[in-house]
């Protein structure tokens, strides 16, 4: 047995999280902190792990753990999701206080963004007042410095009573000092006397009252102080944690009772009755102490030290430039991938198929069977390396540039900018932020749903996350661009007129989006747009030597290899398809020719509807499958280059119509497979999955059937 | 004492010092949290394209709110 949760007594507190110590003596250290002050940096240099990072608030949504150690300690990290306070007003901050509260944490880190220091003491006090054993790393220092922030941590540090440092989580080295601290805090025998927040005379008296029995009661097991005050409270989503943590009876004691309902009297005594109005005393006493804890501490010598920040979002976000300058980006995003993925294609391409004539030789050398050469070379290497030599190169290129926006900061102005139309279709804004990120991955784009508190809004960005053309798909759309619309001549021209014609499906992606987000909160997902907050970041100039080496490796190859894992069973079961036969003719085709009718109406043929049914675990493999079975008909045995497959797409049958409408579809179909299960997973609800499913397809059947339809009406004429 | 306007009349360059939130439920919490408090200053730093939601410097952040909901918060020009 390896040690688990029970093997060293460590409760783990979130549903999904266990507690991993590699031997007995780990320290367990949590790492909270605002969203996007850069805990994931944090978490990544110390531990040598690769969670995500990214320049927009909520872009960690689960806990992630890790290990690290010192000349005197080995640590286990746990990165809990970032939270502006711990009042448990959302899932993620449950999650956070949860685990602070209940998780027994030896220590707890909290990240604070230096350049934005006093609104972040705010998490740092409530912090302190459950677990004293807290070190407050101040990070971001290299921002402040630029924006001429004078910190004085040592004072801070002084008037806290607990370790302060600073840190620049991007150079590794500045996290020494942090350990450092950790080291002494989680040694240290005696317990800190750490700066506690003073109420208004009202609550603390009584708290006063509470204290003695809630000490007594609970058995020490939980902050006296801060439990009484929370019972005054009536939070109910811990009142809920404490029965399963303190056991029902806690709650029940009559004694408690008794003296919960005295602190209530004593309260309402001086005039404070309300539920909100207790809470409203409670978090002014903490911002005013933040407020009086920073003076000093934080000098800013510059008043306008955004003013590079807010000149930038001048350009990115006005009336008149914001959706220029964001269609612009999107356009020259997909130019760059167009334009520097053709070349590096061809090469590939290339150097794939000439490993291929080696392999047949070898085959035929070594005399293997003329079936066992089929399986492996015909079928399973052959789509394998048109997935990796149609994927690669434009994956290798959009992943980091799209990573350098990310970092930069840019995508909560793309959710700022089209807030307004989604309001409109009774939607959150946050809902682009989801899209953006379909447009890596589908899968991806639905787990970063959780971002939207709103459990109607969620459902509605997860439903419709498809119309956004994910990266398995942008391949596909390419290839075809390119053969039928563009010419396959090459040349700069050429690319950008690629790229233009691919922004446009996107933004027709982005136009059903709207309508079927609309529809649907007008029919299943009724209700009113509810109220969000939004934080745009400060711009951050992105570390690119990283974003690379990080896209590539954690990004691309991660998608490259999934679908190769699927491409190659695909293949084999493409070729087997293809040459085993029943009365004489191949199973494909007798497959491909029960699509046909169906098909031919959408515009497409079997052939190519087959290929997005048998593409459904990866997207990636359909142009490969089309390809293939096309082979298996024809007499084309080499195939190297666009121009060729042009060539034989054309021989078996393809028009512009046909091409237009397989565009179509693949932006109107069902998820893959991952996708699905993501959804099925976030939603529990296999109705909900279903749905996912059948809107996007019954949307592409339409507007394939009526775009053929018009369009041959116009061809006829 | 300058007359209470709401958050949403303040124009882009105009600053103001929080006097009642109004707000409720979550919402609240959520502006409560980011430290938007009785005498908070607030500065509006610009509109979304479409023109709304803005965009508001409270302490130090730049958060987004929409129309709707700075109806709830009552402000006086400083």
């Amino acid at each position: 047995m390896g040690l688990t949760n029970h093997s060293v007594g460590i409760k783990a507190v979130d549903s999904g999280l266990v507690i991993k110590k590699r031997t007995p003596a780990d320290r367990v250290v949590a790492l909270a902190g605002n969203p996007n002050v850069g805990k994931s940096t944090v978490f990544n240099n110390l531990t040598g792990m690769n969670q995500h990072t990214g320049n927009w608030p909520g872009k960690t949504v689960t806990n992630a753990q890790g290990y690290c150690e010192t000349k005197n300690q080995t640590y286990v990290m746990v990165d809990i999701p970032g939270t502006y306070s711990l009042m448990a007003h959302s899932a993620e901050e449950e999650v956070a206080r949860n685990f602070i509260c209940f998780g027994k944490p030896d220590a707890v880190v909290v990240v604070c963004d230096a350049t934005c220091l006093e609104r972040n003491l705010n998490l740092v006090l409530q912090t302190i007042e459950i677990y004293p054993r807290v070190v407050v790393c101040a990070n971001l220092m290299d921002e402040a410095k630029r924006k001429k922030i004078r910190l004085n941590l040592p004072l801070l540090s002084k008037r806290l009573g607990v370790p302060v440092v600073g840190t620049t989580a991007r150079k590794k080295k500045t996290l020494a000092q942090l350990m450092e601290a950790l080291d002494s805090v989680v040694t240290d025998r005696k317990p800190q006397s750490p700066y506690l927040v003073q109420y208004p005379t009202c609550i603390e008296h009584a708290i006063s009252l509470l204290e003695p029995v809630v000490k007594e009661k609970s058995g020490g097991k939980l902050d006296s102080r801060w439990l009484s005050l929370k019972l005054l409270d009536q939070d109910e989503s811990l009142i809920r944690e404490i029965n399963s943590y303190l056991g029902e009876d806690f709650l029940r004691d009559k004694e408690l009772q008794a003296v919960i309902q005295h602190g209530k009297d004593k309260l309402a005594q001086y005039g404070v009755t309300g539920e909100d109005q207790l809470k409203d005393l409670i978090v002014s006493a903490l911002v005013h102490s933040a407020q009086s804890l920073c003076q000093g501490v934080a000098v800013y010598a510059d008043r306008q030290y955004a003013k590079a920040d807010r000149r930038l979002d001048k350009i990115l976000t006005s009336k008149a430039t914001g959706y220029p300058v964001m269609l612009a980006l999107l356009a020259g995003v997909l130019w760059l991938t167009i334009a520097g993925a053709n070349y590096p294609s061809q090469l590939l391409a290339d150097g794939l198929f000439w490993v291929q004539d080696r392999l047949t030789e070898f085959f035929l050398y070594i005399n293997a069977p003329a079936w066992l050469h089929g399986a492996l070379v015909l079928g399973v290497y052959r789509v394998l390396a048109w997935v990796v030599s149609v994927m690669l190169p434009p994956m290798a290129i959009f992943f980091p540039l799209f990573t350098l926006l990310e970092d930069a900061g840019y995508l909560p102005r793309v959710a700022y900018n089209l807030d307004q139309p989604f309001k409109r279709c009774h939607a959150c804004g946050k809902q682009a932020l989801c899209m953006c990120m379909g447009f890596g991955c589908n899968a991806a784009g639905i787990i970063g749903c959780r971002i939207i508190d709103s459990p109607r809004e969620r459902l509605l960005a997860i439903l419709t996350n498809n119309f956004v053309p994910c990266n398995g798909r942008f391949p596909t759309l390419i290839a075809i661009i390119t053969m039928f619309f563009v010419g396959t001549v090459g040349g700069a021209g050429s690319s950008l007129l690629s790229a233009l014609l691919l922004t446009a499906v996107i933004v027709l992606g982005v136009l059903i989006t709207f309508v079927v987000t609309k529809l649907l909160s007008k029919t299943l997902l009724r209700g009113m747009p509810s109220s969000f907050t939004l934080e745009l970041p400060p711009y951050r100039k992105p570390q690119i030597g990283k974003v690379l080496v990080r896209s590539i490796f954690d990004r691309t190859l991660f998608v490259l290899g999934r679908a190769a894992v699927v491409a190659a069973p695909a293949g084999l079961a493409i070729w087997l398809m293809a040459n085993i036969s029943v009365n004489g003719v191949s199973i494909l085709n007798h497959c491909a020719s029960f699509l046909d009718p169906f098909a031919r109406l959408m515009g497409l043929d079997g052939v190519i509807l087959m290929a997005f049914i048998l593409g459904c675990p990866a997207n990636e493999i359909v142009i490969p499958i089309i390809i293939m079975t096309y082979l298996a008909q024809g007499s084309i045995l080499e195939l190297d280059s666009l121009t060729q497959m042009k060539t034989l797409f054309v021989e078996n049958g393809w028009t512009w119509i046909t091409a237009m409408s397989t565009m179509l579809f693949s932006l109107n179909h069902w998820p893959c497979s991952t996708t699905l299960l993501t959804i099925r997973k976030e939603t529990g609800s296999w109705k909900w999955t279903a749905l996912a499913a059948v809107i996007p397809t019954v949307i592409g059947i339409v507007i394939c059937i009526a775009f053929t339809a018009v369009a041959r009406l116009f061809v006829s004429c | 004492m300058k007359d209470l306007i709401s958050l949403d009349k303040i124009a882009p360059g105009q600053c103001a010092v929080v006097n009642d939130l109004q707000s409720t439920g979550s919402m609240r919490r959520r502006l409560l949290d980011i430290g938007l408090i009785r005498n908070t200053k607030v500065e509006c730093v610009g509109r979304s394209p479409a023109g709304d939601p803005s965009a508001f410097l409270i302490r130090g952040a730049v958060i987004a709110i929409r129309s709707e909901d700075c109806q709830n918060i009552l402000v006086s020009l400083s």
